[in-house]
């Protein structure tokens, strides 16, 4: 080593880094997929996605997923609204049971599920008295689904709600708005494109749950057989059927994504701009 | 993928990596240690999985010496392909049995009442071996004496979960969740057994698992995967695996 004067970095250096550092990125995230992609040719793909076990998969999917992120959304946006407007005692205790799903092995979650939900579990014991049972139905497909999206959708949601200029609340208390007005008629609309990119995030989730989904519901075509078990199962004996089943799952999920990420500023004309901005020039 | 790191302090041990089905886990435990104190300075690493799991592993070219298969047709997809040598003797054998929870909410108390309507069946999917085994198992009992002709029907239309591993069985039965499962008696441990009550099948309709186990083409440790294949068949091996719940192979006496 020489010691020497320091140099400046000269200004190509950052801008060189950032890009080596996206390409890096890019194609490591990019790869997998493209591999993926390449290896089945389109005609087998064709193949296999007609098939019946596919069909029904894709139809459960479907259903459980919607229904999922219905739920999610219900539940979450109540939790997302008192942790982005309120401080009470126990707040950091719910922030963390929010968030837990997140970092929770998913397997693990679904052994959970069953020891809460379970014929013999917790809650399921005494659901089992009035007839009802949960595992290996497609009700347990859901709850899997909603338990493992949830944090995804309340995480988007409360950063929506933060981010509501507070003077516009201000504002709409000194003209004596009730919070369920000023809820009604500023939070929502402005904390609307987080909401449906928080939404997407969930419903993306949920269609891929795969861990505590086989563990508390099992794996029944037609009835708790999602795409992702579907895909896993096809892997065991046909790598192809497997592959193609993933491609299709990767494609509905990436257009989902790119809509739900697009579709705010069509729909609302720039509203989440003007959201996003405001804060900041406030500070 | 299994990173390995290296051990500080310790002399640098050469590693015998040893790809075994998972229900093959408290029997290779044990071999494996055994093989350990024979052979110092070897360290054995078991990659426990469904055989179907690790023969794609195999084939996708995971670094392995030693594969060893709950069922022949895992061993002879990569003797096609010719990943393994063509010499896989069958180490072990292992049986069906039927378990259900030890409360019972069935109230199971022969094989015929896997067919009544309600029963919450938990099998194998029909891709992995032990749901292969379970459902030929199923027709050989319709034919039995005492046996309805449909009974095999009636079973599999109570499946409620078709699981990838015989393990997710296991825990399905354990957990009180499914009314029956059909798994290896090797599954039926001690800490398993407290949960669960063990219905035997009958060996006339009872399917035999066969256990081939072979040296990788590609194999880093030729030598001792010969050694540790050479344990497993010796009397010592086959000791362990009977204690574990398997059965020796077919020609080796006790």
């Amino acid at each position: 080593m020489t010691p020497g004067p320091r140099p400046t970095a000269p200004s190509a250096l950052f801008p060189a880094l950032v890009v080596t550092g996206i390409t890096l990125l890019a194609l490591f995230l990019a790869l997998p997929i493209l591999a993926l992609v390449l290896r089945v040719p389109p005609g087998v793909l064709a193949a296999h996605l007609s098939e019946p076990v596919v069909q029904e998969a894709l139809r459960l999917s479907l259903l459980t997923s919607v229904a999922a992120t219905a739920v999610v959304v219900a539940l979450g946006l109540p939790a997302a609204y008192l942790l982005a407007t309120r401080a009470f005692p126990g707040k950091r205790v719910l922030e963390v049971m929010v968030d837990l799903p997140m970092v929770l092995p998913p397997t693990v979650a679904g052994i959970a599920l069953l020891l809460a939900f379970g014929r013999m579990g917790l809650a399921g014991r005494a659901l089992a008295v009035f007839g009802i049972s949960i595992p290996f139905t497609t009700t347990a497909v859901v709850m899997a689904q909603v338990f493992m999206s949830a944090p995804f959708f309340i995480a988007a949601a409360r950063a929506g709600f933060a981010g509501v200029d507070s003077r516009l609340l201000e504002a709409a208390a000194t003209l004596r708005a009730s919070e369920a007005h000023r809820f009604r008629r500023v939070m929502l609309p402005l904390a609307l494109p987080s909401l449906i990119a928080g939404a997407a995030m969930a419903w993306a989730r949920a269609l891929g749950e795969f861990g505590a989904t086989i563990t508390f519901a099992g794996n029944l075509p037609g009835v708790t057989q999602t795409m992702p078990l579907a895909v896993y199962i096809s892997l065991q004996s046909d790598l192809d059927a497997a592959v193609a089943l993933s491609i299709l799952l990767l494609a509905w999920s990436f257009a989902l994504l790119l809509a739900l990420r697009s579709a705010p500023a069509f729909w609302m004309g720039g509203g989440a701009d003007a959201r996003r901005s405001d804060p900041a020039q406030a500070r | 993928m299994i990173v390995a790191l290296p051990a500080a302090g310790a002399a640098p041990s050469r590693e015998l990596r040893v790809f075994a089905a998972s229900s093959l886990a408290g029997a290779f435990g044990d071999i494996a240690q055994r093989y350990e104190k024979a052979h110092s300075g070897f360290v054995v690493r078991l990659n426990l999985a469904g055989s179907q799991q690790l023969a794609a592993q195999i084939e996708q070219g995971a670094p392995a010496d030693l594969f060893a298969s709950a069922d022949l047709r895992w061993m002879s997809y990569l003797a096609e392909r010719s990943l393994v040598d063509s010499t896989s003797p069958t180490f072990a054998r292992n049986r069906l049995v039927v378990i259900v929870p030890r409360t019972n909410p069935a109230r199971i108390s022969r094989l015929q009442d896997l067919a009544r309507s309600g029963v919450k069946l938990v099998m194998g999917a029909a891709t992995v071996p032990v749901g292969r085994y379970g459902r030929e198992m199923l027709s050989c009992v319709s034919r039995q004496p005492g046996f309805a002709a449909d009974f095999a029907t009636k079973a599999l239309r109570n499946i409620v979960s078709e699981e990838e591993n015989v393990k997710s069985v296991v825990s399905k039965v354990q957990l009180g969740e499914a009314d029956a499962g059909v798994v290896y008696r090797s599954d039926v441990t001690g800490a398993v057994a407290r949960y669960v009550r063990t219905f035997e099948i009958p060996d006339s309709a009872n399917v035999l698992a066969e256990y081939p186990i072979a040296v990788l083409r590609a194999a880093a440790e030729r030598d001792a995967a010969r050694d540790f294949i050479e344990l497993v068949l010796s009397a010592e091996g086959q000791a362990i695996l009977e204690q574990r719940g398997l059965m020796r192979a077919a020609g080796r006496a006790p």
